[in-house]
């Protein structure tokens, strides 16, 4: 907003507070309409539906941080991590390891692919400055050509493997559409981090709440400028009060909420690690150059700093993550879906943290997380929607594609026109 | 040598075999300032470059000749290794982040750090910030310039004139700082901030920082700088202490010949009784010239100048009338009410506007001169286009024809009409700018800032001009300028804007002393009238 005489445009005050979470506020009104109308789905369905699909999909919309942080926007190209970590489930399976040392042997694996990825995706980024986001979705249809030809083709024809192995074709020649990941007892991979460790759902409900209580309340009294106690916080704090409470009460009451599925607990840290982490680069030397180069690039560089490297770095962070995120999400399906996994992810994800709240610009551990609940309660409700509106559970489907593609579209649309309304110039 | 901080030694630069600095000579002592002047494009940005090692330079062959720091030879490749050797730059336009703290802006990529076990695995770059002792340095360098405003506040909202000392006190917190380089400090400043600097500047030689001060202004370099050194087409024409030479030996050395702002008293003018612009308490929302309620009154075939501090409101006029930012108010010309707010029909009615900010909306920067100057006549008035039923096609020959007359009758230099304008000095473009407002045949022309940019020579020509246009064609004239010396030259009276407001209107023969307290706003609605 600098123009030529170094002046600033006087910002009018913040848009509404309802423009500015627009997005969001339309999830959660879909999701308590789809509870008043749809009578099939019980508390406790979408709870189980919810949790699993949380820890299955929040590590990966939790890689989508840092690029946006750094000037990146939202980056598509998570797709190409999801390959590399799909490549090194495909080479751990082929090798039977399973359980946890196979998994993290996984990790391991997908890391060095998915680091080269993510520089090759950079240097791309680089030379496309100003256009990441679609430069990110190309690079996503391009590397899933490549992909599709080392395992439809190269392995087999080049790479020598065990035609009978059930994972390879008949033929002999490239890998199946579906490769079943076996449970852990036969030695396979499926739910190799989530059944590590597994709590009740309430326990784990009163653990959190209690945990971000503590944060509310010490983050409040440990500012050094007397802060004033907004009413969010008071909602925040009583918000969490009134889950423990419910938690308590069912724990000991041992009611229905009891019901719903018991919670990995190891994928869970792992999640919350990656929060931490996403918190902790910010305070680094590394995390004020993202945020110096995200601001502005020109001043960042006359500053000194390598902002190509700069940049590189924030997309191999992401895809690593990406991979390892896509790691935990197959673990959790069972099954490697060869040619179709990775294809949606992408969309999805930032999809998610747009829902979130999240933008091209700013995006936080916060905007994952609500976006990955509000996103997939989408998910679940929508085919119940259909069936009770329309008699058909088929329309909810289309619906759930178009709540995609439009809450992408809409979060987009409103971010260019927000900025444009901040910078418009009035009479007073 | 002992004493000379820098040594710059018959350093030479060729661009693609055109010779752009031969020998220069400077030397710089510990706590001197050393004021470098010249013409555009007579080799300061070069030798600047040079200096900080941007890689244009090595990009293009490096340089001749050579650079010794405090006595020691030095080949700098990098802007980094500028740093760290203790050269810095006060940029013309910020180098600031607005999103970022004074502290973090001060800071930028040299930020305190503290190890942590990651940082000891993976390396410096991981280290934590550490914010209190960012702050600390930070309130430190803002002391040294008596700034008192909070480390901790964004740098978003804050006058322009702070920026500037942000700029200034992230350059003297880098840790052994020598030799500190002022590109046209003072551009965007108004008078009593640039004073500030001015302070500021002799406070930091005390302290035995070298300082390297570029401006155009000539009697910024008479008060501040020990010596000057003259650059003229790439040649060093001399180095003199200040107190042997004045400014007007140092504007005469510097564009080679001599140069006059005296008032030319024109013979044929035209000037008649009549009222051509009436304002009625206008008032225009443009950012950091906002306009609170102007009125005055433009008789037909005058030469109206509107001065005033920057930022004070006087570059809002025109652009409000024109439609260019939102405004209000009542505004006649030739006897018919004004829309406010459509540009369209501002230029229909009449109006010219050269506006002040070339780049940004006086110019198609990649498109011809031929059709810079057409542009407007074919959007407002159908002109140069010729109907094919439906279809309006552009009419190259008539285009080409009038800009070859235009080109020839304001002297613009370029190497055809289809060279683009982006490529032109900037006089020239300002040029191409007068002449697509001629091309609509306005009764009356809005000229902002005319001479911004331009060098001293070029400056006499454009005024030249407008004069001429005056004289020839009975053309009304209402020159917006920051430099007064250039409004009294031309003017038949000159309007001081001062908050937004009018101040006064005064003649432009009278004392200095009136100028001076209307521009500050010491005297209060006493105006004077113009008697000329």
């Amino acid at each position: 907003m600098q123009n030529t005489t170094g002046e600033r445009l006087k910002n009018k005050k913040d848009s509404s507070w309802i423009l500015d979470n627009i997005v969001t506020i339309i999830f959660i009104v879909f999701t308590v309409v789809g509870f008043i109308v749809s009578k099939d789905v019980s508390l406790n369905y979408f709870l189980n539906e919810l949790t699993s699909r949380l820890f299955r999909n929040a590590f990966l919309v939790l890689s989508l941080i840092i690029p946006v942080l750094a000037g990146l926007g939202l980056n598509f190209g998570i797709v190409i991590g999801a390959m590399a970590g799909q490549m090194a489930i495909a080479i751990v399976r082929y090798f039977t390891i399973g359980g946890v040392s196979g998994l993290f042997l996984c990790f391991l694996i997908a890391l060095p692919i998915a680091a080269l990825f993510g520089y090759f995706a950079g240097l791309l980024y680089n030379k496309t400055r100003g256009q990441e986001m679609i430069a990110s979705l190309i690079v996503g249809y391009f590397a899933n050509g490549i992909y599709q030809f080392l395992f439809l083709y190269t392995v087999g024809a080049i790479i020598k493997v065990n035609p009978t192995h059930p994972m390879i074709n008949p033929s002999g020649i490239g890998v199946r559409m579906t490769v079943d990941l076996f449970p852990v007892k036969d030695g396979g991979l499926k739910y190799a981090l989530d059944n590590i460790m597994k709590i009740p759902f309430m326990w784990a409900v009163l653990i959190v709440s209690v945990f971000i209580l503590a944060i509310i309340v010490l983050s409040n009294n440990n500012k050094k400028k007397k802060s004033k106690k907004t009413p969010m916080y008071f909602l925040n704090v009583a918000a969490c009060t009134i889950m423990i409470f419910i938690s308590v009460f069912s724990i000991v009451t041992n009611n229905s909420l009891m019901q719903v599925n018991k919670v990995p607990v190891v994928t869970a840290i792992l999640i919350i690690a990656l929060c931490i982490f996403n918190e902790l680069i910010m305070k680094t030397k590394l995390g004020q150059d993202f945020r110096s180069v995200g601001q502005n690039q020109h001043i960042a560089a006359v500053s000194g700093i390598n902002v190509d490297r700069t940049r590189i770095i924030a997309t191999v962070m992401s895809t690593v993550f990406a991979a390892w995120g896509q790691i935990v999400f197959l673990q959790n399906m069972g099954t490697l879906n060869t040619y179709n996994a990775h294809t949606q992810i992408g969309m999805f994800s930032v999809a998610s943290l747009l829902v979130g709240g999240a933008s091209t610009s700013k995006a936080s551990n916060r905007h994952a997380i609500i976006g990955v609940l509000l996103f997939n309660s989408m998910f679940i409700m929508s085919p119940d929607i259909g069936k009770a509106l329309f008699g058909n559970a088929l329309l909810g489907e289309y619906f759930r594609t178009f709540m995609v593609y439009g809450v992408i579209g809409l979060a987009l649309g409103l971010y260019v026109w927000k900025t444009n309304k901040k910078s418009r110039i009035t009479l007073e | 040598m002992s004493d000379n901080l820098l040594n710059i030694k018959n350093v030479s630069k060729e661009y693609y075999g055109n010779k752009v600095l031969k020998n220069i000579n400077i030397e710089v002592k510990k706590g001197e300032i050393h004021a470098l002047i010249g013409e555009n494009g007579a080799g300061k940005s070069t030798l600047m470059n040079i200096l900080f090692g941007m890689s244009v330079i090595h990009t293009t062959g490096g340089y001749e000749g050579t650079i010794e720091i405090d006595g020691k030879e030095v080949n700098i490749k990098t802007p980094h290794e500028a740093m760290l050797h203790g050269i810095g730059m006060v940029h013309q336009e910020f180098m600031l982040i607005p999103g970022f703290t004074i502290t973090e802006n001060i800071k930028i990529n040299r930020e305190i750090t503290n190890t942590n076990i990651i940082s000891r695995i993976f390396g410096k770059r991981y280290e934590n910030l550490d914010f209190k002792k960012m702050d600390k340095d930070a309130r430190k360098a803002l002391d040294t310039l008596d700034m008192g405003i909070e480390e901790y506040s964004t740098v978003a909202g804050l006058p322009v004139g702070h920026m500037q000392f942000i700029e200034i006190a992230r350059e003297i917190d880098k840790t052994g700082i020598k030799i500190l380089v002022f590109d046209e400090p003072t551009a965007v400043l108004a008078e009593a901030e640039a004073q500030n600097l001015m302070k500021a500047i002799r406070k930091l030689a005390k302290s035995g920082i070298g300082i390297i001060f570029i401006s155009h202004r000539l009697d910024e370099i008479i008060d501040v700088a020990d010596k000057v050194t003259i650059l003229r087409d790439g040649e060093h024409v001399v180095t003199k202490d200040i107190k042997d030479t004045s400014a007007v030996e140092i504007a005469q050395l510097m564009v080679g010949r001599k140069v006059s702002i005296d008032r030319s008293e024109a013979t044929a003018r035209k000037k008649s009784d009549e009222i051509i612009l009436s304002i009625k308490d206008l008032r225009v929302a443009m950012p950091g010239e906002n306009v609170k309620g102007i009125s005055l009154e433009v008789k037909k075939g005058e030469i109206l100048g509107i001065g005033g501090l920057a930022g004070q409101g006087k570059l809002g006029i025109a652009n409000g009338i024109m439609g260019v930012y939102p405004s209000k108010g009542e505004v006649i010309f030739n006897g018919n009410k004004l829309t406010l707010n459509n540009p369209m029909l501002s230029i229909k009615s009449g109006l010219g506007f050269v506006s002040e900010d070339r780049k940004g909306i006086g110019l198609l920067l990649d498109e011809s001169i031929e059709l810079n100057i057409a542009f407007t006549a074919m959007q407002i008035n159908n002109g140069f286009l010729t109907n094919y039923g439906p279809f309006k096609l552009k009419n190259s020959k008539e285009i080409r024809k009038h800009a070859l007359e235009m080109i020839k009758e304001l002297d613009i230099r370029c190497t055809s009409p289809t060279q683009a304008t982006g490529r032109l000095s900037g006089g020239n473009q300002q040029k191409v700018c007068v002449a697509r407002a001629l091309t609509q045949n306005p009764t009356l022309l809005f000229v902002s800032e005319p001479t911004r940019g331009i060098d001293i020579g070029a400056k006499k020509l454009v005024l030249d001009e407008l004069l001429k246009l005056n004289e020839k064609y009975g053309m009304t004239i209402i020159m917006t300028s920051s430099e007064l010396a250039e409004l009294r030259s031309i003017c038949d009276k000159i309007a001081i804007i001062c908050e937004g407001k009018v101040e006064g209107v005064l003649s432009p023969l009278a004392p200095d002393a009136d100028f001076g307290l209307m521009m500050s706003g010491s005297r209060k609605r006493d105006v004077v009238r113009s008697d000329s």
